[in-house]
């Protein structure tokens, strides 16, 4: 283990300690600025028309009255902006008003500037749209059946987006050797971000051609790339500035539509600009939960073991591609990291509807599969009579080996995550032993530690950290990361203070500014502290080996001889004899010059070789395990989850208070999902969103969220910073399932999707109790044409990563 | 930001001023308590009065009088917080006092008044939303438009009676007084709704709510149970208020079930109440009660949750209440009433209650 | 509440009214349709007060006035005439935090921190009201408050925190709730 990433320290003194974060004092006196705070002399305000209807030609477009409104600058039309852009390069779909057609109700029609939002509000009713109405297409099911109208005019045939096959060994080998095959059908519906803070951005143009964007954004490198090329200029004349975000979750990683209109705006009226989304508009920007029907067929022996599996998603992609593809791909590649699959074929089919788009929302694509793989695991444990923990641990995937589908694990300790919540939860003694009524359950996961590829293609670095010390004995650490509220911009600085012996308060964190700070790619795929962090090290070694070689030579002790601590460099066998830390900077600042370092990371290039390959791959991949226990009224079908174990493998806390909360804050999302959260439309009306509000999109509050009992487990990865692992994303990946799976316990029937409601439970229950089958789920598994699978030999069956031509073993 | 409408804001000191004002303002005036049932829903542009009268600076709305015995009169402008807190009303009529503690948040019932809640609009999930989403389906009847988006045939408004303390007013036989420039009535709760989700309301835009008369405590005994999706925020999906009155031996004197937030006006389950009267509260006498709730509930689809569930519901609830009542075990746990005991362990106070 | 000069018949004349504001007198002028929440951060500059709906369904702007918790998007400006209203830039005394301040900070309990704010207020009051609240009591008083980053257990921590140190005991978080379980 370890190297220059510091993995190997065991005398760390701020690594591991529950530090405040460098946020903390201005988040909780009200001083932090978050884009909507931000006010500019002369600023002008912004108001978006939106489509009325789900799908349709725009016919006409009359913005006279609106524009001789007083107090109106300038209406905005899809025109002025002709370049398309979307997340990913393979999917640029989107343009930032409509274009002759609008795809979804909340599609962006026209912009309006003005001096003040309720001008601009009233000019929005002013504007005559007449469209020619298209069918509109609400679900999978009617987009597969509905090949025109067409929702766009690429992608795969009719509304059918993307589809993906592959085949990693011959399945059909795999359920030969099976003794047992089951295939279920599970379904998770769409559920949104719903952070906090709703989506704003001020834009300023100077009379020198440049343009300042502040947004809360999560990933500002990616938006400063669309930026100029949807606005046609150079890229240095562009400059965003991502605010601290009041929550992310995914859900402000995308291009936004908003975010070019104000640039545009403030480039044409010379003023600077801003932009508020309402609550509504918030659901309409969505890039949330895809709602993916899937079906998992599996062959086991006896004991478990998983000879193939088969999983196939149908994933609703709503309106726009966004991060799609990579959504698509991760309803699937990451299912061998948890268990041994020997064989493995992957399908999956994202089509379009005319809804919100859908994208990366926590665990990015990852929570469904996760539940289908989970409650299955459960099921086969109880048909093959065996603990669904102990079945587990039996077949874990050992630590530093290849996934069937060549991913490289690295540490692994599930193992002793479901040890842990199997103790804690006292599951031997309880599981199919509670009184009806009561139940627990257990489910598993494991999710990567940043992707290895970027989202365009580029040989140059994820992270980039640039460190300046000065003569105060301060140290400046720039970065492009954004702080999402994950804690990022802390990371940052406790790495840097651990590296050279200071207090993580010493030091000031520049981030998420393209003008000042190289590029980090974006607070998604949990990617930041691990690749951040790597660079951070990089840096700030090489900071100290410059005060090495000054301290050093001042003081003629060996460079190995001198440690970094309590704002000392000092000699280890004689700690009297030594400098204070800023004397330390001024002897190198008189030796070298100013003094400036750098620092970055890259993934190192993934084992699998064949087309599609860069999804999935990831320096580590983090573990966990959770126990839920429910108490379901059996009378009503109404659920309540008291309470949630859960384990979870971070390699290394940089900081524990911080991981904690992330993992505690995971399992709600995760229980939200579960029992309440929903996306809905309605097909028959329109395709409106049933209710995008506070209100009624059910979050739960303080009297539904259970009481957490967390474990960390450190089991040090030698690619993480210190050996870090994630802990944003995947702790809420088991939580839903295990809820599942719990429900089973207590009252015998299975809820095969998510949400899982009390109409819903009572329904199984109902039905068990008649003698029919005690489940709700989807029963039926769309057909669809598919392409050959890409086919790749297995690490066991001796392949090199690359795909062959398919050879079938059985004739 | 969701912006309010410009509208004219007036404070008037008096109750006589307050009236006044709104008959001098007709109809493009409105009164406004704790503001948080019209705000919201003039930010959603469903109601925009030209003229608002301000109610939170008369005292004379913020009063509690009188004694049990005789019945206790409360102040229309009281704040839900007061009611849900006030000693007297948690003694002797600790019915109120918990549905108005069941009312959305703490925050909101710092704001909320009791008077509000009473004359709370009929919610409806086609209805509550903001202009644009209504303008995507060219708006209801409710408000600018022809059609009802919940059953298109219909000829009226299915708006839904949300109120938390409309049910239980109704069952406990409470009045209001209600106070116009042409003079004042008492009117009892019972009669100031009507069932349509636009004309819901018995009252003339021009009368004040002052005054809330809640009956004698001669021996009644009532509770109310709220089925919501979360245990803060959420309007009741279904409220089921229950009075009774029994004899030294048990047996139902009088009995009113009222159940709300499933139809435009708080509905009596008058067969309920017929299966129990005369007859003692026993687990039979309780499930021919909620039987008979089942087919006068017609639950549509414009709230929250499934409609067959909410049906199912009623049943329950209804069972629940008389179960509490009659002191049967029950079944539920319901963490805002003490008095039961949960066959299931409440945890927190659960999400449903 | 007296109206100013009218200027254009478009804009409506702007209200003049005097209130406190963390506890200092403020006068202040501004469209009187405007909500106490668009008063603060538009007219006072107080941007600390939030919003996340600006209908009453996430409590995030709430600020305290006359000393209780309340929606600040639903409460007109005009109305406040006199009132004292406290943000959360009034929770500090001077360049000392509030000991609730300390705990968020101390336990991550502001991830994002957009709810920060509004917890903040309402739990100043809990602790006021009941300064040893029980973890029901705690979950109820902040039942009108959504967080979506920390699942509360942080901020109900924090809470309890601030509460045992300003009844004077020296606590400190639980090995618990920062290390997690052994
Ligand atoms: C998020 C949210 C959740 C809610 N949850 C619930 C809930 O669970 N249960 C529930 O019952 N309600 C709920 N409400 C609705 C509402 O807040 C309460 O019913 C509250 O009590 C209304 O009182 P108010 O004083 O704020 O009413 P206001 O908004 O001031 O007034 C409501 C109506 O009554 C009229 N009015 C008010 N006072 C008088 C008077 N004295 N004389 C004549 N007319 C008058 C007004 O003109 C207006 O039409 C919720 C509201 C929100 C925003
Ligand atoms: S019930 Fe019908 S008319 Fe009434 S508000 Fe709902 S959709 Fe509109
Ligand atoms: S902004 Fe959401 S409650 Fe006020
Ligand atoms: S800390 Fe982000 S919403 Fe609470």
């Amino acid at each position: 283990m370890g190297g220059a990433n510091g993995a190997e320290r065991k005398d760390l003194r701020v690594i591991g300690k529950p530090h405040r974060k460098v946020d903390a004092a201005s988040k909780v006196t009200g001083q932090t600025k978050y884009a909507d705070d931000l006010v500019l002399p002369r600023m002008l305000y912004t108001k978006i028309l939106r489509s009325t209807v789900p799908h349709g030609r725009i016919l006409k477009l009359d913005t006279s009255k609106a524009e001789s409104h007083p107090g109106v600058k300038l209406v905005l039309l899809g025109k002025d902006l002709p370049i398309p852009y979307g997340a990913l390069p393979v999917s640029e779909d989107e343009h930032p008003l409509a274009i002759g057609k609008v795809r979804m109700m909340g599609d962006p029609v026209a912009a309006v500037a003005a001096v003040d939002e309720d001008v601009a509000t009233e000019a929005l009713d002013l504007i005559d749209v007449e469209y020619e109405l298209l069918p509109a297409i609400s679900s999978i099911q009617a987009a597969l059946d509905t090949p025109e109208p067409r929702i766009h005019e690429y992608g795969e045939y009719g509304n059918i987006h993307r589809r993906q096959a592959y085949e990693f060994g011959d399945v059909e080998v795999g359920f030969a050797e099976a003794d047992f095959i089951r295939e279920d059908v599970t379904f998770y519906e769409g559920s949104t971000h719903l952070a906090l803070e709703q989506h704003a951005s001020v834009a300023q143009f100077g009379h020198d051609g440049k343009l300042t964007l502040w947004t809360c954004t999560q990933d500002p490198h990616y938006l400063h790339r669309s930026l100029a090329k949807v606005l046609g200029l150079p890229q240095n004349h562009v400059r965003v500035i991502a605010t601290t975000n009041g929550g992310g979750f995914g859900g402000k990683c995308d291009p936004f539509a908003h975010e070019i209109i104000v640039s545009k705006l403030a480039m044409m009226t010379g003023r600077p600009v801003k932009i508020c989304l309402t609550r509504e508009e918030v659901f309409y920007c969505h890039r949330g939960r895809h709602p993916v029907l899937m079906s998992t067929k599996t062959g086991f022996k006896k004991d478990g073991t998983i000879t193939a599996m088969h999983h196939r998603t149908f994933l609703d992609g709503g309106a726009y591609g966004g991060h799609g593809v990579a959504s698509t791909f991760y309803t699937g590649v990451l299912q061998p990291t948890t268990y041994k699959i020997k064989r493995y074929k992957f399908e999956a089919v994202r089509v379009f509807t005319n809804k919100a788009p859908c994208g990366p929302k926590r665990g990015h694509g990852t929570p469904q599969p996760r539940f289908a793989q989970e409650i299955q695991m459960d099921k086969i444990a109880e048909q093959l009579g065996l603990d669904p923990a102990e079945m587990r641990k039996k077949h874990l995937i050992p630590p530093n080996s290849l996934t069937v589908n060549w991913l490289r694990v690295g540490t692994m300790g599930l193992g002793k995550c479901i040890d842990k919540v199997v103790e804690g939860s006292n599951w031997k003694e309880r599981f199919r032993k509670l009184p009806y009524g009561k139940g627990i359950g257990l489910a598993c996961s494991g999710y990567m530690t940043g992707a290895g590829t970027p989202i365009y293609w580029n040989s140059m670095p994820h992270s980039g950290v640039q460190l300046k010390l000065d003569r105060s004995g301060g140290a400046t650490v720039f970065c492009g990361s954004a702080e999402i509220g994950q804690g990022s911009d802390s990371i940052l600085a406790y790495i840097v203070a651990e590296v050279l012996g200071i207090d993580p308060f010493d030091i000031r964190v520049v981030t998420a500014d393209t003008d000042l700070t190289p590029v980090d790619l974006g607070s998604y795929s949990s990617r930041v502290t691990l690749m951040t962090g790597n660079a951070a090290i990089q840096a700030a070694e090489r900071a100290k080996g410059m005060l090495i070689q000054a301290v050093s030579a001042k003081l003629e002790v060996p460079a190995d001889r001198l440690v970094f601590a309590d704002r000392r460099v000092f000699d280890s066998e004689n700690p009297e004899k030594g400098v204070t830390f800023v004397e330390a900077v001024w002897l190198a600042e008189a030796k070298f010059g100013t003094l400036g370092t750098v620092g970055s990371y890259k993934p190192a290039p993934a084992p699998g070789k064949f087309k599609g390959s860069g999804v999935g791959p990831s320096p580590a991949y983090s573990y966990t395990a959770a126990v839920a226990e429910v108490e379901v009224n059996p009378e009503t079908g109404i659920v309540v989850v008291p309470r949630v174990w859960i384990a979870h493998d971070i390699g290394q806390c940089i900081n524990p208070v911080l991981v904690m909360g992330q993992i505690e804050g995971s399992v709600y999302m995760g229980l939200g999902e579960a029992l309440m959260e929903e996306m809905t439309y309605r097909g028959n009306r329109n395709v409106v969103h049933k209710f995008p509000s506070f209100l009624e999109y059910k979050s739960p509050t303080t009297m539904e969220m259970c009481d957490v009992i967390t474990y960390l487990i450190e089991d040090q990865d030698s690619n993480g910073p210190f050996g870090a692992k994630e802990a944003g994303q995947g702790p809420q990946l088991p939580v839903a399932p295990a809820i599942a799976n719990a429900i089973y316990d207590a009252v015998g029937v299975r809820i095969d999707e998510v949400p899982i409601t009390p109409d819903k439970v009572l329904k199984a229950i109902r039905a068990k109790a008649k003698g029919q089958e005690g489940r709700y789920g989807p029963t039926v598994f769309p057909r669809c044409d598919m392409p050959a699978s890409i086919f790749v030999p297995t690490p066991e069956e001796g392949g090199d990563g690359k795909a062959v031509e398919r050879q079938p073993v059985l004739a | 930001m969701l912006r309010l409408p410009k509208f004219r804001y007036l404070q008037p000191k008096s109750v006589a001023e307050a009236v006044r004002m709104v008959s001098d303002g007709g109809p493009d005036a409105l009164f406004v308590a704790g503001g948080t049932d019209l705000y919201p829903n003039m930010k959603r542009r469903q109601q925009v009065p030209k003229v608002v009268i301000g109610l939170a600076q008369l005292k004379q709305l913020r009063t509690t009088k009188g004694k049990p015995a005789q019945g206790m009169v409360l102040g229309a402008g009281l704040t839900l917080t007061e009611v849900a807190e006030d000693r007297r009303i948690q003694h002797a009529y600790p019915v109120v006092s918990k549905a108005a503690e069941l009312i959305s948040t703490p925050l909101l019932r710092n704001m909320g008044s009791i008077g509000g809640n009473l004359l709370l609009d009929t919610r409806c999930n086609y209805y509550d939303q903001n202009y644009e989403w209504r303008k995507g389906i060219n708006f209801c009847m409710k408000k600018d438009g022809q059609i009802c988006w919940v059953a298109p045939s219909s000829p009226r408004c299915w708006a839904v009676q949300s109120s938390d303390s409309a049910p239980v007013m109704v069952a406990i036989g409470a009045q209001v007084k209600l106070i116009s420039s042409s003079g004042e009535r008492l009117l009892p709760v019972a009669e100031l709704y009507n069932d349509d989700g636009i004309h819901h309301l018995n009252k003339r835009p021009d009368e004040l709510l002052t005054e809330i008369h809640l009956p004698p405590t001669n021996g009644w005994r009532a509770t109310y149970w709220k089925l919501r999706r979360r245990g803060s925020f959420d309007f009741p999906v279904l409220g089921v208020a229950t009075c009774l009155r029994l004899t030294g031996d048990g047996t139902v004197e009088h009995a009113k079930i009222v159940l709300g937030g499933i139809g435009s006006c708080p509905i009596e389950a008058t067969l309920s109440e017929k299966a129990i009267i005369g007859k003692r509260l026993t687990e039979e006498t309780v499930h021919d009660a909620a039987e008979a709730a089942y087919s006068p509930v017609k639950p549509l689809d414009n709230t929250d949750f499934a409609t067959y569930w909410r049906k199912h519901m009623a049943r329950y609830y209804v069972a629940c209440t008389l179960r509490e009542l009659g002191g049967l075990p029950q079944g539920l746990p319901h963490p805002e009433t003490e008095n039961s005991v949960p066959a299931l362990r409440v945890f927190s106070s659960g999400p449903f209650s | 509440m007296k109206p100013t000069k009218k200027r254009d018949n478009r804009k409506p004349a702007k209200v003049q009214i005097c209130l406190r504001v963390n506890g200092e007198p403020v006068e202040v002028a501004f469209a009187p349709h405007k909500t106490l929440l668009e008063v603060l951060r538009e007219d006072l500059a107080l941007t600390g007060t939030k919003h996340g709906c600006e209908l009453g369904e996430c409590g995030c702007c709430a600020v305290l006035v006359d000393g209780r918790p309340v929606l600040s998007c639903l409460a007109l400006g005009v109305a406040l005439e006199g009132h004292e209203v406290t943000t959360v830039e009034g929770m500090a005394e001077g360049a000392k935090l509030h000991p609730l301040q300390e705990a968020f900070a101390e336990l991550g309990a502001a991830q994002c921190g957009y709810c920060t704010p509004g917890f903040l207020l309402t739990a100043k009051v809990l602790l006021e009201e009941t300064p040893q609240p029980s973890r029901e009591q705690i979950k109820k008083a902040l039942a009108g408050n959504i967080c979506r980053c920390t699942g509360y257990i942080k901020i109900f921590e924090a809470v309890e925190l601030a509460a045992a140190r300003m009844a004077g005991k020296p606590a400190e978080p639980s090995k618990e709730s920062i290390y997690g379980w052994r």
